[in-house]
């Protein structure tokens, strides 16, 4: 294969009618790739506060099909869990991310919820996973796959539920990137999830749960009066 | 993937004869058209996003070996492996190598173009691999035996009771009275058939959107999930894919695919944008053990540098074919090869030969629609001219038609020969028309008057009329 690839490389060369580029070339492309720079980003979330940036975020996933649920406190996530179950009519069985930000919701206050911590299984109805991100711009999820959260729960089970924080909202893709870069190594997966799954391929109807999940539930931690004003930008 | 090009006049002529075919085109052009105006319409910073994305694109093509081998370090420095591949064979040979060492019976696939370039089903079919495929348009086709007749919408040709029919006939398990009325019921049953595939496989092939040089991830945008199951459930993940889908940094893909969803179907973000880079890590639950990059060539290497260079820069919207008065008339199947639209009279030329695929840069209105709504301005009409140039130059038309392009060339460049005889021609068309002021039927022009009439000139020519009022104006 290593010919196949000198052979490229020199037809490239050859056909933009020069040789390898030379050290400072090359140094300077280096420097283009380093510095990051964004190019130019809508105004539509980068304008807003943060609270009109978070109202951004859960409209746009609205306009998308998915649902959301504001909550007080961490505290009442598994309430929202159990609740929204039981109004869909979905078994109370639940794969939770094995990550450990989920460890601390009162689960036990729940105690019909049937949980296993895990990566998703073919039958497998529903997961419940944190986010890494969430962008205003879009109402689009930003996840990252790891040890705490494998990618088969953002995609095998029907109904996906994800846990937002509000400190989780930015504005932009470029925002999630920044983050992600302060957070470290490049993850093996990055899922952008806006909405639900969904296919236009027969007569150009949409219909939703083509073959990810059906559903999206987002549960919007918003925790803004036991914490102060402590946005962490 | 044997080419049909060369039968355009008589595969648009079926198009345009096939009912199905055209309820189904028109239900196209009220859809993709308008989504993509509603969502332009709502981000303003939208044409100057355009300009962005083109220099972008422009960029990465000027500096295409140094970013392809920036791309290769950062792969390898995830785990993955880089398989270069100059011609369609290579890309099978590398393709099927990799599912032999895992001695792979099933492959799923996400919709890739590229496959389709190279006939990579017929080709793991013939070496007893079984592919199939997940993208529901792309799998109604597979299971119809027949090519994409739309970059994103492969299946858009048909209308659901030809998608049921082909359900009933290969879905032969289920209960026959079953009812497959609704898109909904199709995709249920497409999502249930397809579920044990997807967790039964041994190798998963996407394609790519966008390969990011930085990272050396591939980035695939999809709405159904198809892809990221297809990548995610089995051991070894191919990327199949082509040389011109680099970019530099991540900043790069977010302005491109800000672009790529409106400019497609009009959604402000597709449902799933997902960058895959390298295989699974230590203490990660799933995922594959294996990532491969296939990196096509075949003939776009040679496009640089030259006046097909712009070409390049496509980044597989659809939106040139959802505004094409030609595409919306004849369908994508009329087009003969992989590549449909005013983005496939370009493309299909420069990769399976102008000879093969002469008559699509004809097949334009040069109405300019296409290049109005490219995402990175591409001069579409402008490329189709260039071919018919070369074509003409290779004498590759028909001796008839050369003989009368070369005939108007030589009047056109004697104005006063030129005038005389267009003068001429219009007294003797209006004389002969005098009576009903117009034309059912014309000598050589049978096909225009089909289905409407030619109005008789009446009178003078407008170079007359022209240069007679610039006389007075000057007069005055």
């Amino acid at each position: 294969m290593s010919e196949g690839r000198e052979q490229i490389l020199a037809g490239i060369r050859r056909a933009l009618k020069r040789g390898r580029l030379d050290a400072a070339r090359e140094t300077a492309l280096r420097e283009r790739v380093a510095a990051h720079r964004r190019n130019l980003v809508p105004a539509r979330a980068t304008a807003l506060d943060d609270a009109g940036r978070i109202d951004l975020f859960v409209a746009m996933a609205e306009e998308v099909q998915a649902t959301v649920a504001r909550v007080a406190s961490p505290a009442a996530v598994p309430e929202e869990v159990a609740r929204y179950l039981a109004a869909e009519n979905l078994p109370a069985d639940l794969v939770l991310a094995p990550d450990p930000s989920l460890d601390d919701f009162p689960w036990d206050a729940r105690p019909l919820l049937r949980i296993r911590r895990g990566r998703a299984e073919a039958g497998d109805a529903v997961s419940l996973t944190p986010c890494f991100a969430a962008i205003g711009e879009t109402g689009t999820l930003m996840l990252v796959s790891g040890p705490g959260t494998p990618k088969t729960l953002n995609f095998l089970p029907d109904t996906h539920m994800v846990v937002v924080n509000i400190r989780q909202v930015v504005a932009t893709y470029e925002d999630g990137w920044d983050r992600l870069r302060s957070a470290g190594a490049m993850p093996r997966a990055v899922n952008f999830i806006t909405g639900p799954s969904r296919t236009g391929d027969i007569e150009q109807r949409i219909e939703l749960g083509a073959h990810g999940p059906r559903r999206l539930h987002i549960i919007l931690v918003d925790d803004r009066q036991k914490a102060g004003d402590g946005e962490d930008e | 993937m044997l080419a049909t090009s060369s039968t355009f006049e008589a595969n648009a002529r079926a198009g345009l004869a096939n009912p199905i075919l055209q309820r189904a085109l028109a239900l196209m052009q009220s859809g993709f058209p308008e989504r993509r105006r509603l969502a332009v319409e709502r981000l303003p910073e939208f044409e100057a996003l355009r300009d962005i994305g083109k220099s972008i694109k422009d960029h990465t093509l000027k500096h295409l070996d140094f970013y392809l081998e920036l791309f290769e370090a950062n792969v390898i420095a995830s785990g993955g492996q880089v398989h270069w591949a100059s011609t369609a064979d290579e890309a099978r040979a590398a393709v099927l190598q990799i599912c032999r060492s895992v001695d792979a019976k099933v492959v799923t696939k996400g919709k890739s173009m590229i496959a389709e370039e190279i006939g990579l089903n017929g080709y793991l079919e013939q070496n007893g691999i079984t592919p199939v495929e997940t993208d529901l348009g792309e799998y109604i086709i597979q299971l119809r035996h027949e090519p994409p007749s739309h970059l994103i919408a492969p299946a858009i040709h048909l209308m659901k009771e030809q998608v049921a029919d082909t359900f009933r006939a290969q879905h032969r398990s289920l209960d026959p009275a079953r009812s497959l009325a609704e898109a909904r019921q199709l995709c249920d049953e497409a999502r249930a058939v397809l579920r044990p595939q997807f967790l039964a496989a041994d190798v998963g092939i996407t394609g790519a959107n966008f390969l990011v040089a930085e990272t050396g991830s591939s980035i695939i945008v999809t709405n159904e999930g198809n892809g990221d199951l297809t990548q995610t459930l089995p051991r070894v993940h191919i990327v199949m894919t082509s040389l011109e889908k680099l970019v530099p940094t991540l900043e790069d893909a977010a302005t491109l695919l800000r672009l790529l969803a409106r400019s497609a179907t009009g959604q402000e973000f597709s449902a799933y944008t997902t960058m895959s880079t390298g295989p699974r890590r230590a203490g990660d639950l799933d995922g594959p053990e294996q990532y491969h990059v296939v990196l096509l060539d075949n003939g776009r290497s040679a496009l640089l540098g030259g006046e097909f260079q712009d070409m390049l820069r496509c980044i597989r919207c659809s939106a040139c074919m959802n505004h094409c008065p030609v595409y919306a008339a004849v369908g994508g199947h009329a087009y003969g090869w992989v590549y449909s639209g005013p983005m496939g009279a370009v493309l299909t030329p420069s990769l399976i030969g102008i000879a093969e695929a002469g008559h699509l840069p004809n097949a334009s209105t040069f109405c300019g629609r296409c290049e109005s709504v490219c995402p990175v301005k591409i001069p579409l009409p402008k490329m189709m001219r260039y071919w018919r140039e070369r074509q003409f130059a290779e004498k590759l038309n028909p001796p008839v038609y050369r003989a009368a392009l070369s005939l108007w060339a030589w009047m056109a460049r004697r104005p006063i020969l030129y005038h005389a005889i267009v003068e001429l021609f219009s007294r003797a068309l209006g004389w002969a028309g005098r009576d009903r002021a117009r034309f059912r039927t014309l000598p050589l022009a049978n096909g225009w008057t089909a289905v409407r009439d030619m109005p008789a000139p009446e009178g003078r020519s407008f170079h007359s009329l022209w240069s007679e009022q610039q006389k007075d104006r000057t007069g005055k």
